[in-house]
């Protein structure tokens, strides 16, 4: 029995909607689109894979009896005479979680059914996803013409070119699908499938713009995962 | 079909939240170029991640106003995450020993 001073905390009745749902017919996520609680069921399949991928790293780095190579040092740009530790990184971090912003008040505007700042952000977060791209394309270039591969290095332990290439290179994809998702999605909302509800191409899905919100959360969680990987790969 | 008509913030949330989010960047690279050393460092590095990652997931994922039972479905399988991050830091220290181990003799 719940004790009656703890009614009034906001938990309990969480708690109980919570039994209410999974115990339901029919229905377990209430006032959630399909669409939205599969694109979560599909990132938490995501969070496993950056998941396995980071503690991968993490146990060869562990396990090296190599000296692992300083990232700080490794990812050094050469600006004005002297190095600057991590400055490309840094740059991709914020073009990233700009990219986010644009993203939010996107799916906030596509909510208000203003068209014209929706489309304008997507393209906006599409722009800044693809300098991000480039960037890393640059910095790989760096990476690779210093000698770095993914079965070696100048700098130390030979994992540490396998663990970059495979973590930055997924990762990178996800935002190169991310950006070519997020023109598809420009384009419908300039023509107003979404406020007609026309149906799409490939799928026949009619147009709402949920669809803005569920894309948002993919593009979200490509952010998230740069925050965990610039923590652990470059700042460790 | 389900709408979702709930998810209408107004937008000084979202600014508030990309703001921090930019600070706590700049934090976590400070982290690196001051230079700090041991668990220091390694804590504000895990401290400033934890807190822009929860920043995205509440508010730009809108997490903090879904229901309970969507919450838990994404929060709470990753849980065994860090078991196996437990598991493997263990395996990596006994293939470091054993490495040094076989090398050294």
């Amino acid at each position: 029995m719940v004790n009656a001073n703890f009614r009034n905390v906001r938990l309990v009745p969480a708690l109980q909607r919570m039994g209410e749902d999974w115990a339901s017919d029919q229905q377990t996520f209430k006032q959630m689109p399909w669409g939205k609680v599969m694109m979560w069921m599909f990132l938490l399949s995501d969070i496993f894979i950056f998941a396995c991928f980071l503690i991968g790293y993490m146990t060869a780095r562990i396990a090296s009896a190599q000296h692992w190579p300083n990232a700080s040092e490794v990812f050094a740009l050469h600006v004005g005479g002297e190095n600057v530790p991590l400055l490309l990184i840094a740059i991709m971090t914020f073009i990233l979680i700009s990219s986010s912003g644009t993203m939010a008040l996107a799916v906030k505007y596509g909510y208000e059914k203003n068209r014209r700042m929706t489309s304008g952000l997507l393209v906006l977060t599409a722009l800044l996803g693809l300098s991000f791209v480039g960037m890393q394309a640059f910095e790989w270039t760096k990476l690779i013409s210093e000698g770095a591969r993914p079965w070696g290095n100048p700098w130390g332990a030979p994992q540490f070119g396998a663990s970059f290439f495979l973590i930055t290179g997924f990762h990178g994809t996800h935002v190169s699908f991310g950006v070519l998702f997020l023109i598809i999605m420009a384009i419908k909302v300039m023509r107003g499938s979404l406020d007609r509800a026309r149906p799409g191409f490939l799928t026949g899905r009619k147009g709402s713009y949920e669809m803005v919100e569920t894309l948002g959360l993919y593009w979200h969680f490509v952010d998230l995962v740069w925050v965990f990987i610039f923590a652990f790969f470059y700042l460790w | 079909m389900v709408t979702n008509e709930n998810q209408h913030h107004p937008l000084r949330v979202y600014l508030w939240v990309w703001l921090l989010l930019f600070v706590l960047s700049v934090l976590s690279y400070l982290v690196d170029y001051v230079g700090f050393e041991g668990y220091l460092k390694w804590a504000l590095i895990t401290l400033f991640m934890l807190l822009k990652a929860g920043l995205i997931m509440a508010v730009f994922m809108h997490m903090v106003w879904e229901r309970l039972a969507i919450i838990c479905v994404v929060l709470v399988p990753p849980g065994v995450l860090l078991f196996f991050m437990g598991l493997m830091i263990l395996e990596g220290r006994y293939t470091l020993l054993a490495r040094l181990e076989f090398f050294l003799h």
